[in-house]
């Protein structure tokens, strides 16, 4: 077992990242997650294992320097809240267009604009559907402990390299402030040259031998027959991800009338109010996406053949709605319940919200 | 065993430091823990409060709007927080400030006096474990050798000479909790 320890999931990320071999680390302060990078400066990595931390001067000098750390086949990072991580979005594309690896952690803030500094869920649109330009996609993890949090860094790297692909970490002011017991991971050596040359040679730079043609790092391709195939390319890929990697989990679903789809911290809350609603002799349970892309349709649209109606929650004026009814081809009520703007639904509101909407309804 | 408690007060009184300190202990008891402090624009004098749970199980919702106990600190914190106190739950609270008492009558309420027993020790930041002690008195729910444990995780090490002195005022928080109305 490894160490136990009370911790925020903001410092459990930048943890888990020296831990899990991370070679750098570029970031920008901005609340609710500027402890990431505060854990990171006091804990000197550089002394211990090498790992890089700098504070950019700006969001978009920050994923820049992601860009360029990964295209030299390093495990890189950067993380911020809503309005930093859409000053990312430009460099986010970029980097799915290379195709190269990289984590994107997005503590997530109420909005629009500069909006506030409490919780919200309010950026599910923007890390599913691309955020940034062109058809491309991110693998975006939702956890909803602190101990995800730990779990999900080595996950997401794991993930990156594996599809090269960037992966974000999509959580909220709850997570990231929230201490909670967590078990560290153990400490992973960071990769060597010699096994990134092996390993990683045959995209990233690591300087040219005589044996290869050069890696060139770009997401330019002006010859728009290329940059098709390049798409189909992406797309099948796409496809893999939604195949191989959908992961989610269910609580008191087995024998449920009503289910509760809901992910990260509103989760967690919903999982009160299937307690609450089930000692009223309410049939309810909850289905939790961990993985928001690649999202759980079949697991849905199985469910929906066994439920009367599904109520999502989430901390916005309503996005995942939209993912679950395409899931369950609307075959049955869904409706949404949100808090957003920074505040936060408590357990019996979602019970309420599940008797009028969709019980009553 | 499972205690859902919300610790107000100002902004400099160690209302999240308290809470941190519960929380550890309960770790080092084989509890499950969750620690979701109000964070904002506050600041030194601003309120500040913090939900800590304890739990023997796994813990659904770090976020409740009712309460088993309210550690309440100053007069701003009751005026939020008596409401949301579970029937037959527990008030604790440190008279000094307080101009508005609570009214409830269907929950139990006892008084440290904290500040003044702070004043008495000579150390004003000793204030918070004093407001521990009592608590504790009142819900046994971990042990003292655990708090013990839980100080040495939260506080840093080149602080560890200050243990007995935390130790102590939690003792002295324990002696000091006056029972105020039991139902």
């Amino acid at each position: 077992m490894g160490e136990l320890r009370l911790m925020k999931g903001n410092e459990v990320i930048a943890e888990a990242a020296i831990r899990c071999g991370c070679d750098g680390y570029f970031g920008y302060p901005i609340t609710p997650q500027s402890e990431v990078m505060e854990t990171l400066m006091a804990r000197k990595p550089w002394e211990e294992t090498g790992m890089v931390v700098v504070q950019a001067e700006s969001e978009v000098a920050a994923i820049n320097m992601v860009y360029g750390g990964a295209g030299c086949g390093k495990k890189v990072m950067t993380s911020s809240s809503s309005p930093g991580i859409s000053l990312k979005q430009e460099g986010i594309t970029y980097i799915a267009g290379a195709e190269l690896p990289c984590l994107v952690v997005n503590v997530v803030r109420g909005g629009p604009g500069l909006g506030t500094i409490q919780p919200a869920q309010s950026d599910y649109f923007q890390a599913v559907k691309g955020g940034g330009h062109g058809d491309y996609k991110l693998i975006v993890l939702a956890p909803n402990s602190v101990q995800e949090m730990n779990d999900f860094v080595d996950l997401g790297f794991e993930l990156a390299f594996k599809y090269l692909n960037p992966v974000m970490i999509l959580s909220d002011g709850i997570i990231g402030q929230m201490m909670e017991k967590v078990e560290l991971s153990d400490i992973k050596p960071r990769m060597t040259d010699e096994y990134i040359a092996k390993n990683h040679g045959s995209w990233a730079t690591t300087g040219k031998p005589g044996s290869r043609n050069r890696n060139i790092i770009t997401s330019l391709e002006l010859d728009s027959a290329k940059q098709e195939k390049f798409n189909h390319k992406l797309q099948a890929k796409y496809a893999k991800i939604q195949e191989d990697e959908v992961r989610f989990d269910t609580y008191k679903a087995e024998d449920a009338d009503y289910l509760i789809v809901a992910y990260g911290s509103s989760s967690r809350i919903s999982k009160k109010a299937v307690e609450l609603a089930r000692a009223k002799g309410i049939k309810v349970g909850l289905i939790r996406p961990i993985t928001l892309f690649p999202f759980p349709v079949k697991e849905l649209n199985g469910f929906a053949k066994k439920v009367k109606g599904m109520l999502t929650v989430e901390m916005s004026a309503g996005q995942m709605i939209e993912d679950v009814k395409l899931a369950v081809e609307c075959s049955i009520p869904v409706e949404h319940f949100g808090r957003y703007g920074g505040m936060i639904p408590s357990p019996d509101e979602i019970v309420a919200a599940l008797e009028q909407k969709i019980i009553g309804g | 065993m499972k205690e859902e408690i919300i610790i107000a007060g100002f902004g400099g009184q160690g209302v999240l430091s308290l809470g941190k300190i519960l929380a550890y202990s309960g770790i080092m008891q084989d509890q499950e823990v969750t620690w979701m402090p109000s964070y904002g624009p506050e600041m030194r004098g601003g309120t500040a409060n913090v939900t800590v749970i304890l739990s023997d199980d796994q813990i659904s919702s770090p976020i409740i709007n009712s309460y088993d106990t309210a550690i309440i600190l100053n007069q701003q914190s009751l005026d939020k927080f008596e409401k949301h106190v579970k029937p037959g739950g527990t008030l604790l609270y440190d008279p000094n400030g307080i101009i508005n008492p609570p009214t409830r009558k269907d929950i139990n309420i006892f008084q440290i006096e904290g500040t003044e027993e702070a004043g008495k020790m000579g150390n004003a930041k000793i204030f918070n474990m004093i407001i521990m002690g009592a608590f504790l008195k009142i819900k046994p729910i971990v042990q003292l050798e655990n708090v013990k444990k839980g100080l040495e995780k939260s506080i840093p090490e080149r602080y560890h000479n200050l243990i007995p002195l935390n130790i102590e005022a939690i003792q002295r928080g324990m002696s000091a909790v006056k029972e105020v109305q039991k139902v």
